[in-house]
């Protein structure tokens, strides 16, 4: 799992059927200091997040089975929000 | 699995249920050597890993399946699944 930012929303009218009802965000990945990683993603949205929101996000195949009673065409999943992050100074 | 450090933690209410009751760290991949490389990650902690510590860190979905007992396959894949208390290389043995 990584963290990212969510940067902003993608419409899709014509999509696969199975991604009907998820949002997709645009997401860029980040380090603990906020330094982007790579480049920016869409993202399927499974916690309700919002634009501007701090995330944590799964990738491959798990990122295909957030929901217990389906599987989705997804390989970016974003699974929480972050209220805090706690950093130990190193 | 890899080397990291664990970095600080996340406070996190709502988030997919199979991270409910899980201690929820920030870990850094660092070189056997002990130096910081790119790639934060958001981790799982098994073993009460604290900040600070050295630890392994595994990233595979089906074996983080295994270690929470969850009865089928969740979206989780990165755990600490041990604190390293020494690492031995044929280069710190050189510098001895």
């Amino acid at each position: 799992m990584k963290l990212g930012r969510i940067q902003g929303k993608v419409w899709a009218t014509i999509k696969d059927p199975k991604l009907n009802n998820c949002t997709l965000y645009i997401l860029q990945p980040v380090d603990e200091n906020e330094n982007p990683i790579g480049m920016a993603q869409v993202a399927v949205d499974t916690v309700s997040s919002r634009e501007g929101d701090l995330v944590y996000w799964v990738g491959g195949a798990e990122a295909t089975l957030p929901f217990p009673d389906r599987q989705i065409p997804s390989d970016v999943t974003i699974v929480g929000l972050v209220d805090r992050l706690d950093l130990k100074k190193l | 699995m890899i080397l990291c450090k664990v970095i600080g933690s996340i406070v996190s209410t709502i988030k997919h249920d199979s991270y409910r009751n899980k201690k929820i760290m920030l870990v850094r991949p660092i070189s056997p050597d002990g130096k910081f490389k790119s790639g934060t990650m958001v981790a799982i902690d098994t073993v009460r890993a604290g900040e600070g510590d050295t630890v392994l860190v595994m990233s595979e979905g089906r074996s983080a399946m295994e270690i929470l007992n969850f009865k089928q396959r969740e979206p989780l894949r990165s755990l600490i699944i041990g604190v390293v208390d020494r690492i031995d290389t044929i280069s710190s043995q050189h510098k001895k």
